[in-house]
């Protein structure tokens, strides 16, 4: 007989009511508030029925990790401390997933790549870990400053990766994740990557829902993989896949379960794009130009096509929100039209354009620039300006503004 | 777990694996006086093992299980060499993840066990080589004593990195000639048990694995003590005979030898007040039990 307990509808310790998500998101009612990005993220914490948080300090994502160390003082997460590296706090985010509960990091640059080895084992061992990522500079000489590029090592580990525009997707996002992360045919770790800084130390209007209604609990029992905390029987579990062997089964073991995790990968899409009403955002496609971008060189571009605008030239937009699953057809399908492709972002090496080249045909059409690195801004005008000399147009030169 | 939950529904037995229905029929789990003699009597926590014939190593991990106070409730944390060959034929939930991350990993799984079974026993326990303990993982193992995390650690000491074939390690002795220590290591044994008392454990042990009553007697302290107070540690030496050029037969007298008075694995032994006192109790608790069962028996003769 099917299990009819819910907890829908009962409240938790802090008197919050546990919510149908779905309704919490889209039908609950919305209150406008004045926030930077790291209080943002402690609100949708405050929300998120969250068991586990683990801290460290990195610049720029600090005061967010703080901040939801205030909410445990409060009583709204089970467990927070401060680990002593960003390796042993991915491990030690592991070792509470494998417990059965649901966790919760922030990380940023540095740090970032400090913990790298830990990812691919969170995919691997299915742990539905969320990981906010405050991108910044990761090149020596130290910079703190804004910079994209670790998101490009990120993008092989099995980990679900989405790129935040502003504060409003991250509370949206970090919510809606983990109704993806803990879906049992997906059950995967979420890279939620912003731009620092940009999001996480600006102010904006963002639409928080009532703080009276949180997430339904994680239920680690929905889990394709055995839960470790010996409330299932134990016999000759073997977790890890075979190790050492030099044999065909052990291989087509380890062969298969990769192809498993990206498979799962694979299966996020569908509730991703009902989610986040698609992984991709796009307006006027039809143009000829088209901006393809993630993170806030979306919102440079949005202010290149206003300019643009202002003197005639039609320019569409494609905000690329979700970066794996990659959402390859619908790219192809949003820049069918366009003859230029333009991609600006904040890294030097540009690889939201190549992953965009290796999905379209005529991947001449794009344009892998402008970008910026090491913390630069991307003023609109360098994207009007590269885009009007790709047109053949004589563009004014940037000094001349003055 | 209860052990109620290990029970196989009659229509599914004849498919159950035979270790199954062997755990089943003649497991120790929810035995109150469970220990080494029950090795042979019962279904032991280890099906088979794929290390070197005589390998005290393997002798060690069955000492160990059959010692462990609750494992029903246990979960065990490994880590990557000899012992992450054993791990998943043992029969309680245990968890590989990386090298030298164990500590990190229990410190993140008994903080969850605690949110999810408030008021309910879940022990961890740690189990990793001495590359993974030592030198890889030495931040971690350290830093989850600082933080006074509950659950114990135990090192299995052979002295060098034996699954990738005997290279020097931080517990090695000094002098000895091992593969990337071609002229001898050049350093002394890192003298962890003492560090392990610095860094806040409440219960260090360091000695063989010769004796099972001694191990069981070790267990079984340093996972209570781990459950009521904090950190404790336990360095058992287990020679990888392989690699020191042993025989099969060579490993029980390899240890013998290593743990008289004046060698390197003369048993030693810290307790911090909390746990000498908690020990006390247990013992007085223990003595009142045997006291009142002698009695309820003098009732039934």
């Amino acid at each position: 007989m099917a299990d009819t307990h819910s907890v829908i509808g009962t409240k938790n310790k802090k008197g919050q009511t546990f919510t149908d998500t779905w309704k919490m998101m889209n039908e609950a009612p919305r209150t406008p508030s004045f926030y930077t990005g790291s209080e943002v993220i402690k609100e949708a914490l405050r929300r998120a029925s969250c068991d586990v948080m683990i801290a460290y300090p990195i610049t720029p994502q600090s005061e967010a990790a703080a901040l939801i160390g205030e909410l445990f003082a409060e009583g709204y997460i089970g467990d927070y401390f401060r680990g002593e590296s960003e390796f042993a706090v991915m491990s030690q985010c592991a070792g509470a997933a494998f417990g059965g509960a649901r966790v919760f990091t922030t990380t940023a640059g540095p740090g970032t790549m400090r913990a790298m080895e830990n990812f691919p084992m969170w995919s691997g061992a299915r742990l539905p870990i969320q990981m906010i990522v405050t991108c910044r500079g990761i090149n020596s000489p130290l910079s703190i400053q804004p910079d994209t590029l670790e998101i490009a090592y990120l993008l092989n580990t099995g980990m679900l990766v989405w790129h935040a525009e502003t504060a409003q997707d991250f509370f949206d996002w970090i919510l809606m994740g983990y109704m993806v992360s803990e879906e049992p045919d997906v059950h995967l770790p979420l890279a939620l990557c912003c731009d620092g800084f940009f999001v996480t130390h600006t102010k904006d209007v963002v639409n928080l829902t009532p703080a009276d209604m949180c997430l339904p609990p994680y239920d680690p029992y929905r889990s394709p993989v055995p839960c470790m905390d010996m409330e299932c029987p134990p016999v000759r579990m073997m977790r890890d896949p075979f190790v050492m062997k030099s044999n065909y089964i052990s291989y087509a073991t380890h062969a298969s379960w990769q192809q498993e995790v990206w498979a799962a990968v694979e299966r996020s899409r569908k509730h991703t794009i009902k989610w986040l009403n698609g992984l991709i955002e796009t307006e006027n496609t039809d143009a000829e130009v088209i901006i393809v971008a993630s993170g806030t060189a979306v919102s440079q571009g949005r202010e290149a096509i206003r300019l643009l605008e202002d003197e005639g030239i039609r320019c569409g937009l494609v905000k690329v929100k979700v970066l794996r699953p990659w959402p390859g057809e619908e790219i192809r399908e949003a820049t069918k039209n366009a003859k230029h492709i333009i991609v600006p972002e904040f890294n030097v090496t540009g690889w939201l354009a190549k992953e965009i080249k290796a999905t379209i045909p005529n991947s001449e059409r794009v344009h892998a620039g402008p970008r910026v690195c090491g913390g630069m801004t991307m003023p609109p005008e360098i994207i009007v300006s590269e885009i009007k000399t790709l047109l053949g147009m004589t563009t004014v030169s940037m000094a001349t503004r003055g | 777990m209860s052990k109620e939950r290990i029970k196989i529904s009659e229509d599914l037995y004849d498919i159950m694996p035979s270790d199954y229905q062997d755990l089943v029929k003649s497991a120790t789990y929810g035995k109150e006086d469970r220990g080494w003699k029950d090795i042979g009597n019962s279904k032991e926590l280890i099906e088979q093992h794929s290390l070197c014939a005589g390998c005290p190593e393997s002798m060690a991990f069955r000492y160990i299980l059959a010692s462990l106070p609750n494992p029903e409730d246990t979960v065990m944390v490994g880590s990557t060499g000899c012992t992450s060959l054993v791990f998943p034929m043992v029969a309680v939930h245990n968890i590989h993840s990386l090298f030298g991350n164990q500590n990190a990993i229990a410190s993140g799984l008994k903080r969850a066990l605690s949110v999810r079974f408030p008021g309910r026993t879940k022990d961890v326990v740690v189990l990793a080589g001495d590359g993974a303990t030592v030198d890889i993982g030495l931040d971690m193992t350290l830093q989850a004593w600082f933080r006074q995390e509950k659950f114990t650690t135990i090192c299995f000491d052979n002295e060098l990195y034996a699954n990738t074939g005997g290279q020097e390690s931080g517990l090695m002795q000094k002098g000895f000639v091992a593969k990337m220590a071609p002229v001898g290591k050049l350093f002394d044994k890192v003298r962890l048990p003492e560090i392990a008392r610095e860094s806040g454990c409440h219960y260090v042990v360091q000695c063989t694995v010769s004796k099972p009553s001694l191990i069981e007697k070790v267990i079984k302290n340093a996972v209570m003590i781990a459950r009521e107070i904090g950190p404790t540690y336990l360095q058992l030496y287990t020679p990888c005979i392989l690699e020191i050029g042993k025989n099969s037969m060579e490993g029980l007298q390899e240890m013998r030898d290593s743990e008289k008075p004046t060698e390197r694995f003369a048993y030693k032994e810290y307790i911090s007040e909390p746990a000498k006192q908690l020990l006390a109790e247990m013992a007085a608790k223990d003595k009142e039990k045997k006291a009142a069962a002698k009695q309820l028996a003098a009732q039934g003769a």
